[in-house]
């Protein structure tokens, strides 16, 4: 039974990663229904900038106290801003142009962008995973025998502050509003004089920040990087928007821990070696006997 | 050139043919004759994977899980691993239908998706697949892979590690392959593949049974890949889950999209250019910038930054490819036009108003 707990504490913070990269594939599917392959490289990109940012403060060890909390918000804005600014562009210049084209073409564009970008960090970073130093102190404390870690707590307590952050921001604000309405409908959006331009572009600036906190926190929790890992998280992460019904945020929430819950039990149940192959198959499941997810609606077949 | 463009096209295929099956005699280069031999496998990918994406407008990004399923078909039934010999000729039947089959049951519940659904469930496909052979290590070796394959065996001449004998099987393996999507093209099935593609609804409307013609065009593909399996297993007496990766889906994907989706000789073209790019080009730039003194460049490092720059370029500038078939080309410009004639329009009003 211990293991059982531990295995679901491990799950909760695979899933938080999972779930900050399914938000912004849920975001982008939601408005111009693409699935943005080059998202899961965006997060990517954010852990090795994360990483440049400890090398270029010179951080290698341990810090404690406010240094810390400085270190870690800082950091992370830096990513945030970095990968919202790369999302931006990928949008502006790669799928912007396609927005009336068949529907096979900015799928095809986003492939491309994201064998590009994944070619770009393996010449940066080299083809071997990169070690992240551990900056943050690694108290576990033990509750009934099940370890909890402080960088878990710190992915599954970001994971929520983001979604509700977000969640204030799509259904609060004005910019949240004009962004509903695009998803639901562009043309007549665009004619109650929404920009429609300006909203999907700050569409792709929140969804790809969000991948780069994820970025960043995958560099603290696993303590190493790699520029291939973006394509299988990546993947993970859409099954979770997938799983919680594409265009839904909490969906995308709730898909991604079950993803990460599924991973952890099927690695320890199952063997390690199998829990790609049994997302993937979960993927492929839920897309052809419920694929409005769990959370989403039915979407009719466009005309 | 007019006198070439008058010809019959069947005469025009078969010196095509005769000319191709002259090089061993004229180009003694072993390189280059090991490189056409290679090249012929990515070219029967690529006839494979036109059908669905190209004639049917089903995206299929796990294309390389059918590839290793007909070359494990081949390490399997034709080697000491399970000490199964089947002769390679046999095998060039059996592991097209072994396949198709994996396409049918790939395709028969998936294949009612949106399209950009059924891609990410082939992409799925595609990582199930390797893993899987990779996991299943007491039957495929695992990581290591089955290796010393039975050679092929014609009257009692064994093959074995030349290449000239596979150049000419793959030239005929070729041959075949595009005597039949020439037909399929023209056939009452390609004819509906096509009209699916335009417009899925009014093809349903029109009685054309979308569901049984994209599963044939599932089907079909994959038994191409399945050939293709056959033939490079068979030379490289080898395989290992390695082989198959999300890469080769991609690889071939960017050959169609290169050549001109559509367009069988389009298609044919766009998978030497990026065979040949990979094989001559890369490594010949690598050496002459090593010989201009720049010792750090290794051009062959950005090979997926090409696939990625060729995808993307083309399709924002040139969706159609660079050998278009004509009729995807009016498909893929049909926005344009609607555009142009609103434009003419709203100037006629214009007009109208002064």
């Amino acid at each position: 039974m211990e293991l059982f707990f531990q295995q679901l504490v491990n799950g909760l913070s695979l899933g938080g990663i999972y779930a900050l990269i399914a938000l912004g594939y849920t975001m982008v599917y939601g408005i111009i229904e693409l699935i943005n392959f080059a998202h899961g490289d965006v997060y990517t990109l954010g852990s090795f900038f994360s990483l440049s940012i400890l090398t270029v403060l010179g951080i290698e060890s341990e810090m404690h106290g406010w240094p810390l909390v400085a270190a870690i918000i800082g950091i992370m804005a830096g990513a945030m801003v970095f990968c919202g600014v790369v999302g931006v562009l990928i949008e502006r210049f790669a799928y912007r142009p396609l927005r009336n084209a068949p529907r096979l073409a900015p799928l095809i564009t986003a492939i491309g962008i994201s064998f590009i970008l994944e070619n770009i960090m393996q010449l940066w970073q080299g083809p071997s995973p990169v070690p992240v130093p551990t900056f943050i102190p690694d108290p576990s404390f033990t509750i009934g025998g099940v370890s909890i870690e402080v960088k878990q707590i710190l992915v599954v307590g970001l994971a929520i502050v983001m979604m509700l952050l977000l969640n204030f921001f799509v259904y609060k604000t004005k910019l949240g509003k004009a962004m509903r309405a695009t998803a639901q409908d562009r043309d007549a959006a665009q004619l109650m004089g929404i920009d429609i331009n300006t909203t999907i572009a700050l569409t792709f600036l929140i969804g790809s920040a969000l991948a780069g906190s994820a970025g960043f926190v995958s560099g603290v929790y696993y303590g190493t990087t790699w520029f291939f890992n973006g394509f299988a998280a990546g993947l993970k992460a859409f099954t979770a928007a997938v799983l919680g019904g594409i265009g839904n945020l909490a969906g995308a929430m709730l898909g991604g821990f079950l993803i990460g819950l599924v991973e952890a039990f099927g690695a320890q149940y199952v063997s390690d070696q199998w829990t790609n192959v049994i997302v993937f198959s979960l993927l492929v499941l839920v897309l052809i006997f419920r694929p409005s997810g769990l959370l989403g609606e039915s979407l009719p077949n466009k005309v | 050139m007019k006198f070439w463009t008058g010809l019959d096209p069947r005469l025009k295929g078969i010196i095509v043919v005769l000319v191709i099956a002259l090089v061993p005699f004229v180009d003694h280069n072993g390189a280059h004759l090991n490189f056409l031999a290679d090249a012929s496998t990515f070219v029967l990918l690529a006839l494979g994977l036109n059908i669905v994406v190209g004639f049917a407008g089903l995206l299929d990004l796990g294309y390389a899980a059918f590839f290793a399923i007909g070359s494990y078909s081949y390490a399997m039934l034709a080697s000491g691993q399970f000490n199964i010999h089947i002769p390679f000729w046999v095998l060039l039947f059996l592991a097209p239908a072994i396949t198709a089959l994996f396409g049918v049951l790939l395709g028969a519940p998936t294949l009612r998706l949106r399209g950009d659904y059924l891609a990410i469930v082939t992409l799925g496909f595609g990582e199930i697949v390797p893993q899987t052979f990779l996991n299943l290590s007491q039957w495929t070796n695992g990581p290591n892979g089955i290796s010393a394959l039975d050679s092929p065996v014609l009257f009692n001449y064994k093959f074995g590690l030349q290449t000239l004998p596979y150049f000419y099987v793959g030239l005929l393996l070729l041959i075949v392959a595009i005597v039949i999507v020439h037909n399929l093209q023209d056939s009452r099935l390609g004819r509906s593949w096509m009209a699916i593609r335009e417009d899925e609804l009014a093809a349903a409307h029109m009685g054309i049974n979308t569901t049984k013609a994209k599963l044939s065009a599932f089907a079909l593909g994959a038994s191409f890949s399945g050939l293709a399996g056959v033939a490079y297993a068979s030379k490289l007496s080898l395989v290992s889950p390695d082989n198959f990766q999300f890469n080769v889906s991609i690889f071939v994907l960017s050959m169609l999209v290169l050549g001109g989706m559509g367009n069988i000789y389009g298609v044919i073209i766009g998978s030497l250019l990026l065979s040949s790019l990979e094989r001559f080009i890369l490594p010949q730039a690598t050496i002459f910038a090593h010989n201009l003194g720049f010792m750090q460049v290794d051009f062959s490092q950005f090979r997926f930054m090409m696939y990625g720059i060729i995808l993307v370029s083309i399709m924002l500038f040139r969706p159609e490819g660079l050998f278009p078939s004509r009729q995807r080309k009016a498909e893929l410009h049909a926005a344009e036009l609607d555009v142009a004639l609103a434009t003419q329009e709203q100037s006629m009003y214009e007009e109208a108003a002064h």
